[in-house]
């Protein structure tokens, strides 16, 4: 009786002091239950088919919050916000989560199972793998040649001003984790970044705040590209909009992996190890990943061509988080993209 | 007052002195390779760490008169490739913090200059490692660069355990297999003992030679003590043979001077009276002999049984050979010894002169006890045990008598006017134990009189 | 029947020589193995009588000798051992028989007469009375074509009337031949033995007649 009214007491406190932005809140209530507060970047919708073949096996009452990858970390990070869960597609945050001691250790059967490169520490846990790809609208590409690679999609833009001025999204990464994400990896991985985006700068190219706009616009014919989209979601698109091709660089492809790992706050963590076994087996279960779109991950492929780069977790990753770092990252990517 | 102390064995002392001697190895190997290994991960951490902290030092720019810097990516990604421990840096541009946890210590000042200084504390709740490296900058002013980088030990604890798990495991294999080799070798030091021990073990009870076996030279002064004990034994047991063959001739031939004499003596008495008193005389003289003699014979029995030396004895010529050798005896008193013998061929495991010895025991038994005019009836019959059987027609035993008749010194109670000593039927006894076999007192089914068996196993 | 008693102890072979001499024998007597070799190889004797422990070596070492220069004598050995293992290893070289001191000069006597009849016997062995030859080796009386077998005791009795045929013989005598000193009899049971002998001689012209009060005595049936 005291226990519940102090849970109950508690989070009255978290919802309270809730101060950063939740973009959505769903319940799944189970009669009896012990309660799993989730809090994560993927859109409801996309991770609804898991929670209702989660709570088939578990008798687990869910309540799933959606905020953005920078409000998640806000949330635990400086509020302390009680979640017995956090998933997130900024690996970054997610590892620096980790690494400042906010995440609790885990380990089970199904995260041993993990490829090496897949898990963290034994705190943060991958359950996708998602390629940055290139979107084109097929319109805009029938007469010209799809790129096969950055220096390629350079030449391209170089030759062709008058097709793509104005017709060019990539993320505002300034705004968008996953884009900031991606950004510096590219930095990292190829001397062409910095040269694409200051051409991309030149033909005033459109920033956006999330991926599916970009696909949106594709789609739309607004945009004749968009640069750094996530995979998943366009080919999620490819079937119902026959205007968007998608295309994988050919010299690399920065690959996302969507994280999950247990705050110190949480008060059901054996419940959210219970979610993080489910997530980490979701390849065994082609109709969650249908349903959902998620691609899960898989040991083998993602690691052995060369090309495809899972980024890497790990301390590297704190690296672009360093505020003198991250200043000189955005003003360096600012004065290129922007350039009127 | 003496306690009771387990018998000390060379081998088993030997085993645990190699076995605790290996045993402290195994943990001094342990120990070292613990140490070894320990400080060469610390030093692989401690090498990394100031890699990673003199990247970040070099980082360190000037950009319009303001210090800033770039944290290279290697600088952290490295600490992430040996394991995935949590990282913490800090950068501090004159005491003020720059960038990086703001909170993570500065190691105290120890050495000078550039050299890395490294301290162990506690951060966040997780033992770290950290290191400091010094810069200096001149811009407008001099300045001091301070960059901290630290890490949690947990892949060292992990690593360390690792390191213990094999050391423990290679100290284990290394003592079973010390341990192993040194019971082999305390097995084949003591092997010559062994040796010695059956060479001198499977002689005969009469084998006094001294011992020859090979022997290496530790055991040599045991070897010759053994023969000189040997040889002494064996200079005492002819002393003492030699003294009661020469003390029964010394008592033997006077008495047998006596007897003759006063047997010559009662030829010539004519005195009922004195008559008399001379063959008591007599009589005293012959259960004096016989008494010596049965004596002999029982020790001698006593002593052979310890140690049979058989061999196949045909129980049919043994009955024969007692018979004959009786026989004169038994005609003084018109007594007739009847041979009952099968004629299969049976064979006896056994030592010849204890069953002649058993046998003629029995025979002289019967001839003792049996009244003149009689017959005894010595018969073999065969089975899985051999029955030896003597029946006489004499007064036979009492049956209250039966039970104890074996026991030394035991006789009838209905015989107290023959000569004996009652030890005939405890050498029967004794012998026929000796081989596995018994004996057996019955009255004579077919008349008067007691029937003795030596029931012997045969083939 | 002459022996040779080989024993070094004087009193011993003094009083065996005066028994022996009861019964008609003659003894001669030799103190150590030098005199024993020098008297065996000068008179041919029916019977040696041997003492194992003698002053200048051991009987056995006779033994061996004698039984290597394929001399037929007979020889009972005088063993003050008691071993069995003795016994056998003194038949084992070569003696016929064995007896232990001190011994009943009747078993002695037994046996000798054992070993020479063993060994086909004396010359001497037969006597003759009123037509009646006795065979005292054989224990066997005959008369003409007929022959009878004499049992132990009766043989010996009849020994004792053939040594002095008519002289008269106490009962008390006959029974020292007769019975060992471990036999405690009555003088009546002399009385059956001579029964028994006058049976087996009732076909005979010997008969042995009762003195009364005086004893026994062999004579010629009348």
């Amino acid at each position: 009786m005291r226990h519940t009214c102090l849970a109950l007491l508690l989070s009255l406190w978290a919802v309270l002091a809730c101060a950063f932005e939740i973009e959505e809140s769903r319940s799944y209530p189970v009669p009896g239950g012990s309660e799993l507060r989730i809090l994560s970047t993927a859109d409801a919708d996309v991770f609804e088919p898991i929670i209702t073949a989660f709570q088939a096996i578990y008798p687990i009452a869910i309540t799933y919050d959606v905020a953005s990858s920078a409000q998640v970390m806000a949330g635990l990070y400086e509020e302390g916000a009680a979640y017995d869960l956090a998933i997130s597609s900024a690996m970054d945050l997610q590892t620096k989560l980790a690494n400042d001691g906010l995440a609790q250790r885990y380990a089970s059967d199904a995260t041993a199972a993990l490829p090496p490169w897949a898990k963290w520490g034994d705190q943060v846990f991958a359950f996708t793998q998602e390629p940055a790809v290139l979107v084109l609208n097929a319109q805009v590409f029938e007469t010209l040649a799809a790129p096969k690679n950055r220096e390629g999609l350079i030449t391209l833009l170089r030759a062709h001003p008058e097709v793509f001025d104005g017709r060019i999204g990539t993320y505002d990464i300034r705004v968008s984790g996953a884009g900031y994400l991606f950004a510096t990896q590219d930095s990292r991985n190829t001397e062409s970044f910095w040269r694409l985006t200051e051409i991309m700068g030149r033909l005033n190219t459109q920033l956006y705040c999330c991926s599916s706009e970009m696909i949106d616009a594709v789609a739309r014919g607004e945009l004749a590209l968009a640069y750094n989209v996530l995979g998943s979601y366009a080919r999620a698109r490819l079937t119902d909009t026959p205007e968007v091709r998608i295309v994988e660089m050919d010299d690399f492809v920065s690959v996302m992996l969507r994280t999950a790992l247990i705050p110190q706050t949480a008060q059901a963590p054996q419940a959210a190890g219970l979610m993080i076994d489910f997530l980490a087996g979701l390849r065994l279960r082609p109709d969650l990943v249908a349903a959902t779109g998620l691609p899960p991950v898989v040991s083998a492929s993602a690691a052995d061509e060369r090309v495809i780069r899972p980024i890497r977790l790990g301390p590297g990753l704190l690296v672009f988080l360093d505020r003198l770092r991250r200043d000189t990252f955005l003003r360096s990517w600012a004065s290129s993209i922007e350039q009127d | 007052m003496t306690v009771a102390r387990a018998p000390s064995s060379i081998r088993r002392r030997l085993v645990v002195q190699l076995a605790l001697v290996a045993a402290l190895l195994s943990v001094v190997f342990f120990l070292a390779l613990r140490v070894v290994a320990e400080r060469a991960t610390e030093a692989t951490q401690d090498n990394i760490l100031a890699a990673s902290a003199t990247s970040i030092a070099d980082a360190v720019y000037t950009d319009a008169g303001v210090v800033r810097v770039e944290i290279p990516y290697s600088a952290l990604s490295m600490l992430g490739t040996v394991s995935e421990d949590r990282v913490f840096y800090h950068v501090i541009l004159d005491g003020e913090t720059l960038t990086g946890y703001e909170d993570l210590p500065v190691p105290e000042a120890r050495g000078a200059g550039r050299d890395p200084r490294f301290a162990t504390y506690l951060y966040r709740g997780d033992t770290v490692r950290a290191v400091v490296v010094q810069r200096a900058l001149n811009v407008d002013r001099p300045h001091r660069v301070d960059v901290v980088v630290a890490q949690t030990r947990r892949g060292l604890a992990a690593i360390s355990s690792r390191i213990t798990t094999t050391a423990t495991a290679i100290g284990v294999v290394f003592f079973l297999a010390a341990t192993a080799l040194s019971t082999f070798a305390a097995q084949n030091a003591l092997a010559p003992l062994s040796r010695l021990t059956e060479a001198v073990r499977r002689r005969g009870p009469r084998d006094l030679r001294p011992v020859t076996a090979e022997t290496p030279t530790e055991l040599t002064p045991l070897v010759g003590g053994l023969n000189g004990f040997i040889a002494r034994l064996r200079s005492a047991l002819t002393r003492s043979e030699d003294l009661i063959v020469e003390a029964a001739h010394r008592v033997r031939t006077p008495l047998a001077t006596v007897r003759t004499q006063a047997e010559m003596v009662h030829l010539q008495m004519e005195k009922p009276e004195n008559r008399a008193a001379l063959r008591q005389m007599i009589r005293a003289v012959d259960e004096s002999s016989r008494s010596a003699g049965q004596l002999l014979d029982h020790a001698m029995v006593t002593l052979r049984s310890d140690q049979l030396e058989t061999e196949e004895i045909d129980p049919v010529e043994l009955l024969r050979d007692a018979v004959d050798r009786l026989s004169p005896t038994a005609d003084l008193k018109d007594i007739v010894i009847t041979l009952d013998l099968s004629t299969t061929e049976l064979r006896v495991q056994g030592d010849t002169i204890l069953l002649q010895n058993a046998v003629r025991n029995m025979l002289d038994n019967a001839i003792k006890y049996s009244p003149a005019d009689t017959e005894i009836t010595v018969r073999l019959v065969p089975g899985v045990l051999c029955r030896l059987e003597v029946s006489d027609q004499g007064r036979g035993f009492l049956a209250e008598d039966v039970a104890r008749m074996p026991e030394r010194f035991s006789r009838g109670s209905n015989v107290e006017d023959v000569v004996g000593s009652g030890l005939g039927l405890t050498i029967v006894r004794d012998v026929a134990e000796a081989h596995g076999g018994s004996l057996e007192i019955t009255p004579n089914m077919e008349g008067p009189g007691a029937c003795v068996t030596l029931v012997l196993p045969c083939s | 029947m002459r022996f040779l008693l080989v024993e070094d102890n004087a009193d011993l072979a003094r009083a065996l020589a005066g028994r022996f001499a009861v019964d008609g024998h003659v003894v001669d007597h030799a103190g150590n193995l030098a005199d024993a070799e020098l008297a065996t190889r000068t008179v041919a004797y029916d019977l040696i009588l041997l003492d194992i422990m003698l002053p200048d070596g051991d009987g056995r070492e006779f033994l061996r000798r004698h039984r290597g220069a394929d001399n037929p004598t007979p020889v009972i050995v005088l063993t003050a051992r008691s071993e069995v293992s003795d016994r056998v290893g003194l038949l084992d070289l070569g003696a016929d028989d064995y007896i232990t001191k001190p011994f009943d000069f009747a078993e002695l006597e037994a046996r000798a007469r054992a070993v020479m009849r063993r060994l086909g016997g004396a010359a001497d062995n037969k006597k003759e009375f009123a037509g009646l030859i006795f065979d005292s080796n054989a224990g066997t009386i005959t008369t003409g074509q007929r022959s009878e077998q004499l049992r132990n005791r009766e043989m010996r009795l009849l020994e004792v009337f053939f040594a002095a045929p008519g002289q008269i013989f106490s009962k008390s005598h006959l029974m020292d031949r007769l019975f060992s000193f471990a036999d405690d009899v009555s003088e009546n049971a002399i009385e059956v033995y001579v029964g028994r002998l006058r049976r087996k001689l009732s076909e005979t012209q010997a008969t042995i007649e009762t003195v009364r009060g005086l004893g026994y005595r062999m004579v010629r049936r009348e």
